[in-house]
């Protein structure tokens, strides 16, 4: 079975293909490129490495945030259009879970982390029990400090040291360094940042317990609203409008 | 020639809209789905809000657009999306969605301009009407006197120099306190006033006989309520839309007419949202019959934001060989007759 894999949620565009137990080609930039020209040629390139036509894929795996909305929308728009097309499911796949999952089978506590700007943080908590992977806690919104405040407590209580990954590390990496006076662990740039051959073996583990959606009810998730909405609920208001 | 099957995709505000049309001028379903209740609560198109109401539409819509007019996904010819002017996150949805489409059906991609659809919106009702006419269109964005010398080739004659016609009916709406969108609102609160109650100025700009500005326009509106309520004096609403109305209505029609008569073109055309307003259909009507020429304008359905309009003009775009690359992305500033 062929899984195309898509990552766009962030600074990383990427693309995977994985057949089974194959990483068959992989595509990813970290350069700042607009992911709505990089995206779908990347995916062209890995489909064409492979000598393998559309067809061939039996579901789209993407992933479905949290991350730069924009970036989400992008992703999500061309997992469901290449989905709808081949009549085939779309297998979402949280961000900072494939993140963690990059790091299979580890010994330490897994806290990879985006800016989410605003003075926040995307982050998650994970960790391995030998082959089994934990969601410690699941993608959440908030402060760094109080981020890492929340990951440090986990640390005590499982003795694990941690480590970090993700783009949040590169642009607010003075505030973690003083969060951290005991020392800060960092993933090699290999399993740093976000990766399609990440989100596409966990892809396959999620398909395996029948986590996928149809390309029309697919959505990202973007953790938080829009601004115009927070300011309404802000004063009370309802956000529903009737649709028509 | 074999019949073309074209999908068309327009997601540049807040519509989400797919088409399937035949040969340029069939259409065999044309879906939109409106996010107007949505953004009424916001008092206009909120980006954010809109963008992430095409990601959960777009393949719905596409879908019933396709089961509409049975039509299967293999069966198509190309596939056509707006690219740009409009919303970028907006558009973003729908380039994507089309470009993945493309892609995996191994189909022509057509990067369509958002106006050349608006334009091509008359040659789905009028199967007469051939380039080279004159056309105005007018829309919440836009606001331009064009000559079409053929299908995707255009001249600018005229442009507006600051607010488009459809920003300012929304802006004068929203100081009367009709709402939003601010366009309807103010064609239907104008049937019940007098056009002539207040005179409003039809700005020109010096040196530019074509363009258009409305800013001052809209500003002597808002110094006229701003001066009423001052010296405590009640406004007639529905007066005060009706002057606005026939203002701008008078500078679009007195343009364009005189441009046609110097241009000597026997056909005009109006398009685009803000040409679905009763007065400017009615002026612009009257006028071409007066000076012999034959007018065109679209229904009320396909002056809106269509697919049905992105699939006509992808089509000709098709039939001259255009074709967009999987690196297509969303223009938010395309200028018209920009590639």
């Amino acid at each position: 079975m062929k899984i195309l894999s898509i990552e766009s949620a962030s600074l990383a565009a990427s693309a995977a293909l994985i057949e089974d137990d194959v990483l068959l080609a992989e595509c990813t930039s970290n350069y700042k490129k607009t992911h709505s020209e990089t995206l779908l040629p990347m995916i062209h390139e890995v489909m064409e490495m492979a000598g393998t036509k559309p067809e061939e894929l039996s579901a789209i795996a993407v992933s479905s945030g949290p991350g730069s909305f924009t970036g989400l929308r992008i992703g999500a728009a061309t997992a469901k259009g290449l989905a709808y097309a081949l009549d085939i499911p779309v297998i979402p796949v949280p961000t900072l879970d494939a993140m963690a999952y990059g790091c299979f089978g580890s010994s330490f506590l897994l806290m990879p982390f985006m800016d989410a700007r605003r003075n926040q943080v995307y982050a998650g908590i994970y960790e391995f029990e030998g082959d089994r992977f934990l969601v410690r806690k699941s993608s959440f919104a908030e402060d760094l400090g109080l981020a890492v405040e929340e990951t440090k407590k986990l640390s005590k209580e499982t003795g694990k040291q941690i480590l970090f990954l993700g783009d949040g590390i590169t642009t607010l990496k003075d505030k973690l360094t003083a969060l951290m006076p005991e020392g800060l662990m960092m993933a090699p740039v290999s399993q740093r940042f976000q990766r399609a051959s990440s989100v596409g073996a966990l892809a396959f583990q999620l398909y395996a317990q029948g986590i996928y959606e149809r390309a029309e009810t697919f959505l990202p998730v973007y953790l938080r609203k829009s601004q115009a909405e927070r300011e309404r609920e802000a004063m009370g208001l309802s956000t529903e409008g009737e649709m028509t | 020639m074999e019949d073309k099957l074209i999908l068309a995709i327009e997601s540049s505000c807040d519509e989400t809209a797919a088409a399937v049309v035949k040969n340029g001028r069939g259409v065999l379903s044309n879906v939109i789905s409106s996010q107007i209740a949505l953004h009424t609560l916001y008092g206009g198109v909120v980006p954010e809000i809109a963008s992430r109401k095409h990601v959960e539409k777009i393949i719905p819509v596409i879908h019933e657009a396709l089961k509409e007019a049975q039509v299967k996904k293999e069966e198509l010819d190309a596939i056509a999306v707006t690219y740009g002017p409009g919303l970028v996150g907006a558009l973003l949805v729908g380039v994507n969605a089309a470009k993945a489409m493309a892609f995996a059906l191994d189909k022509p991609l057509i990067g369509v301009h958002h106006i050349e659809g608006h334009v091509a919106a008359n040659f789905i009702e009028h199967p007469d009407l051939e380039p080279p006419f004159a056309c105005l269109v007018v829309s919440g964005g836009h606001t331009h006197l064009i000559e079409v010398l053929d299908y995707g080739h255009f001249n600018i004659i005229g442009h507006t120099r600051d607010d488009a016609a459809g920003e300012a009916f929304d802006k004068v709406a929203r100081a009367i306190g009709l709402g939003y969108p601010g366009g309807p609102k103010i064609d239907k609160k104008a049937k019940e006033g007098n056009p002539e109650a207040i005179p409003f100025p039809k700005a020109k700009v010096n040196d530019a006989p074509y363009d258009f500005s409305f800013s001052g326009l809209k500003s002597a509106v808002l110094n006229y309520l701003n001066h009423a309520k001052m010296a405590g004096e009640t406004v007639n609403d529905a007066d005060l839309a009706a002057s606005f109305q026939k203002a701008v209505v008078d500078v679009l029609t007195e343009h364009s007419m005189a441009f046609v008569k110097e241009r000597g073109y026997k056909k005009f055309a109006a398009a685009g949202g803000v040409a679905s307003n009763s007065a400017l259909r009615a002026s612009l009507e009257n006028a071409c019959r007066k000076a012999g020429v034959d007018f065109y304008v679209p229904s009320p359905i396909l002056c809106t934001d269509n697919a049905a309009m992105i699939g006509c003009a992808g089509y000709y775009e098709f039939l001259k060989g255009a074709r967009a690359g999987l690196d297509l992305n969303a223009v938010p500033n395309l200028k018209l007759g920009e590639r």
